[in-house]
Formats: C-alpha cells, structure tokens, sequence
C-alpha cells in the first residue's frame, strides 16, 4: 500500500510554466491514496487559463495493454501538450515515460510507503516509494531502482560497457537515465542542485 | 598543507597511493612510504579498497603525517552515513589532516564482505557538499558547529576513459557545482582520450591529476580490460609488455609505458596520481624517466 502526495505547489507550477500541458491522473488501485480533491482543483485551474491540451482519469495506468490504446485515443492532444504531467505513483509516471519515449513526461506527486501492495506492478518498472520522487531529474527513470547503488547525484565510476559494476547483466541505471535525458533534450536537469536523500519519510507521513 | 595552494602556485603536483593492510602493524608500509614516496607531494591513503576488509584510512593518515608526509584521506559512503562520515571529517581535522579524496566507493558486492550492508545514505556529490557545509560552520543537518570551521582541499575522481564520458562529464560538473577543488582519474592508457577528455573538462578551471597505473605484465593488463572499469589497455601496449617476458627485465617495460603515458599527458593537466599497487618500490624510477 502506499500514499502519493502533490509535490509542492511550486514545484508542480515550475512544470508546467509557460508550458502546454497533458495531465495524467490515475485513481487505479485502492491500495493507493490518491489526492484526488487536490489534482482536481488544480487542474480546473489550468484548464482555465487554457494551458491543458488533454485530461486522461482512469485506473491502472502501469497495466501496459490498458495503457497503450488510451495514449493512441488522444496521440494528437499528448503530441500539442509540452509536456505530460502524470499524477500517479512512481510506477505509473515510469510506464507512461516508457510508452512516450520522445516527451518530457513528469511527475506531479511523492510517492510514499505504507505496507502492502503497490498496483500491477509491471515487472520493467519499480517503486520503492523513497517519499522523493526523482523522475523529474531523471527522465522518468527511477534511479532508486534502476542504480544498484541508488544513486541521485548520477553515475559512479563503476560501469563497464554499459553495464553496473554489480551485475554485468543489468544496464547501468545511469546510463540509460543520460541517453534518455539526452534523447528527450534535457540533460540540462543534470545541472539541478545536490540532491541529499531524505530516509526520515515515515515520520513525515504520519504528521 | 593543502594540496590545491601548489596547484594554485602553478606546480605539477605528484601524488601515489598506498593501501593500508589486513591487520594492524604499519611499520613496513611506513617505512616503504619514507623511502620511495617522501620525494612526492602527498600519499592518499585508500579506505577499505575495492570493498575489502583492512586498517582504517583516518589511521593511516595520522601515521604518515607523523612521519612527515602529506597525506591526502580518502573517503567513501560505502560503509557509513552521513553521521558518521561528517563525524570522521572532523576527526581528520583534529589531526591535521587537510588533503581529502571524496568517493561514492564500490559496491559492497564486490568485496570480500559481500553479506555487508551497503550504505551509500551520501554519494561523492552529496558528500562533497557535505564537506562545503562543514567548511562554513554548519552540518548536513544545518545545526551549527562548535569553534573554528574546518577547512580541507576537496578532491574528487573522474573516469575519463569510461564507455560513458559524457555521463562522466556531467557527474564531474555536478561535484564541481558541489565543491570540489581538484580532481584525479582513473588510471589512463589512452592518452588521446584522456587529451579529448580534457579539452571538455577544461571549462571547469579544476586542477586534474592524471591516473597512472604501472602496467606490470600482459596478463594484469587484460585482467584490467575484463575486470576494471574504465580501463582499456590498448592492443600494442599489451603486446610490449608480452615481450618484456616479465622476469628478465623485471617489469622495465611497464615502467617505461607509464612513464610515455605520463609525457603525453603532462602538457594537458596539472599534477600525476600514481596507483603502485604494490610497485611503490618503482616510482622513484618512473618519475625520473617521466622527467618529473
Ligand atoms: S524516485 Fe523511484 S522510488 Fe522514488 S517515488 Fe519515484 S519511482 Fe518511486
Ligand atoms: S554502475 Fe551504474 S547502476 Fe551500477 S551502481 Fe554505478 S551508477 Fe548505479
């Protein structure tokens, strides 16, 4: 089970800036709270001003067969949209990041444990719930999952022909975050502060 | 002494490494240290290399600087958070000990500890703005410190014969950004990418020391091109040092490699790191033939 939160309004409006936007909102599983009343309100809010150029609501957005006809139904919405703005867990915005490979798809929502069961997880695309969402720094990748090290600074020194220094089966995380940062035109997010990750979530939650 | 005031004042700055042993007498690698290392400017001292079990880095430190050498601390976020890591930077500046080497470390996969838990709570970017905070006078915490801030020169690692150097690259200005006052690489033997490397890395104004490893035989040269990240020893490198026929000249050849590799690099940056491995023994050569 788990809980996703509205990342800081600033946050979110730093998104969406000046920007055509294609909003995401996934309300699937039970076993996720979702802040339904908040996306709503501020969704109104763009829709008004004319910065939306689509709304998909719908459940289990990381069911890929689901997912992949919705995304065909509004192909030119997404395509006049700058950028998608997905309001789900971890899983789903990296689900939609993976079917949208050529767009600037992010993350309007922390992603924070509770324990239990976390949607039909596709086996390609872990949450750990980390309370940080870092796709927005990481093209959609989760570095958390992705890095063996877990990572939120880039990539260590260990990759040998592409693959992590743990398990020369696995790709390294790293690597596939930069070619898709690249392949997306943002590795200016790279130049984002020092991130220093934050293990004290669960408290944070229960306040 | 900070290693960056020389780097300031222009000089080609030598560095070599020692690695401290499983078990707790020094005597011999100080000894070792004095003889062949004293010529140099500073000694990093590695911590738990490779993820393997042996004496603490920070005592080793203090042991060298007590023989009066430089010693430059390395350090990693493989084994402990950021309590305990901040906590260490400020013994180390009790000691005196001013030089720092900041690395996110191995996994602890690849170690003889393998059931170990790996920490990484900091990486190198998140540890070296760690050590700027520290420097102003407050944790990582933001609470305050007590007395005088501690000041080091932060060093940093970059691979710039990696598969991946523009991912490298980006790592690099991220620690740059961070607080990093100088960088070493890996081990160099191509010195055409490393010269590549550089003209990127430029534009970070950041002193870079050149990594050399001795190369002391065909067989370690393609152990690294299987095993070590970042490395590639060339074909016709490896062929010279199969004809050294190791024994009879004594890993002559590799001395002379580095020693090559060392010329071609010099005009492009502003120190050498050399990792012995064990070879501490032929540094004094190879500087000499490097004309150092
Ligand atoms: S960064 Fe990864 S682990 Fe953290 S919330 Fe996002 S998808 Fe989940
Ligand atoms: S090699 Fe890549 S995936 Fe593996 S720990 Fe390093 S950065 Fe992470």
């Amino acid at each position: 089970m788990l809980i996703t939160e509205l990342k800081p309004r600033e946050t979110i409006e730093s998104l969406a800036d000046g920007k055509k936007v294609f909003v995401i909102n996934c309300q699937g599983c039970k076993e996720v709270h979702f802040p339904e009343k908040e996306a709503n309100e501020l969704q109104k809010e763009w829709s008004e001003k004319g910065i939306v150029t689509g709304i998909i609501t719908t459940d289990y957005i990381c069911n890929p067969e689901n997912m992949e006809l919705r995304l065909q139904a509004h192909k030119e919405e997404i395509e006049a949209a700058d950028v998608v703005l997905v309001f789900s867990c971890g899983v789903g915005v990296q689900t939609i990041a993976g079917y949208l490979e050529e767009k600037k798809v992010c993350a309007a929502c922390d992603t924070y444990p509770l324990p239990g069961f976390q949607g039909v997880t596709p086996l390609e695309y872990k949450c750990d719930q980390c309370g940080e969402c870092y796709l927005n720094l990481t093209g959609g990748i989760c570095p958390i999952t992705a890095c063996s090290k877990s990572l939120v600074n880039g990539q260590c020194g260990g990759a040998k022909n592409g693959k992590c220094e743990v398990d020369s089966e696995m790709e390294c995380g790293w690597e596939r975050i930069y070619r898709r940062l690249e392949q997306i035109g943002r590795l200016d997010v790279l130049k984002c502060p020092t991130q220093v990750r934050n293990f004290a979530t669960d408290e944070e939650v229960s306040k | 002494m900070k290693i960056t005031e020389l780097f300031e004042r222009g000089e080609f700055v030598v560095s070599a490494e020692v690695g401290p042993p499983k078990g707790f007498h020094v005597e011999h690698l100080l000894e070792e240290a004095k003889t062949y290392l004293s010529g140099i400017t500073a000694v990093n001292v590695t911590d738990n290399q490779s993820s393997v079990m042996r004496l603490g880095s920070l005592a080793m430190c203090k042991a060298l600087k007590d023989e009066g050498l430089t010693p430059i601390y390395q350090l990693t976020c493989r084994d402990r958070n950021r309590i305990a890591l901040q906590s260490d930077l400020l013994s180390a500046a009790m000691f005196g000990i001013e030089n720092l080497l900041l690395l996110t470390g191995d996994h602890t996969k690849l170690g003889d500890h393998p059931q170990a838990k790996p920490v990484f709570d900091l990486d190198s970017v998140s540890l070296i703005h760690a050590v700027t905070e520290l420097e102003k006078g407050v944790d990582l915490g933001g609470n305050e410190l007590i007395g005088e801030a501690p000041k080091f020169a932060k060093g940093a690692v970059v691979s710039p014969c990696s598969d991946s150097v523009d991912a490298q690259l980006a790592k690099m200005e991220r620690k740059v950004r961070a607080g990093a006052d100088y960088f070493q690489t890996q081990a160099v033997f191509e010195p055409e990418k490393f010269i590549k490397f550089m003209e990127k890395a430029k534009q970070f104004g950041k002193p870079v020391q050149v990594g050399i490893i001795i190369p002391k035989s065909a067989g370690m040269a393609k152990f690294m091109n299987n095993n070590v990240a970042g490395i590639h020893v060339p074909d016709e490198m490896i062929e010279e040092l199969k004809k050294d026929k190791e024994k009879t000249k004594a890993g002559i050849t590799g001395v002379e490699i580095a020693a090559r590799i060392i010329k071609e690099c010099k005009p492009y940056c502003q120190g050498v790191h050399i990792m012995a491995l064990g070879w501490e023994s032929k540094v004094p050569d190879l500087l000499k033939l490097a004309e150092i």
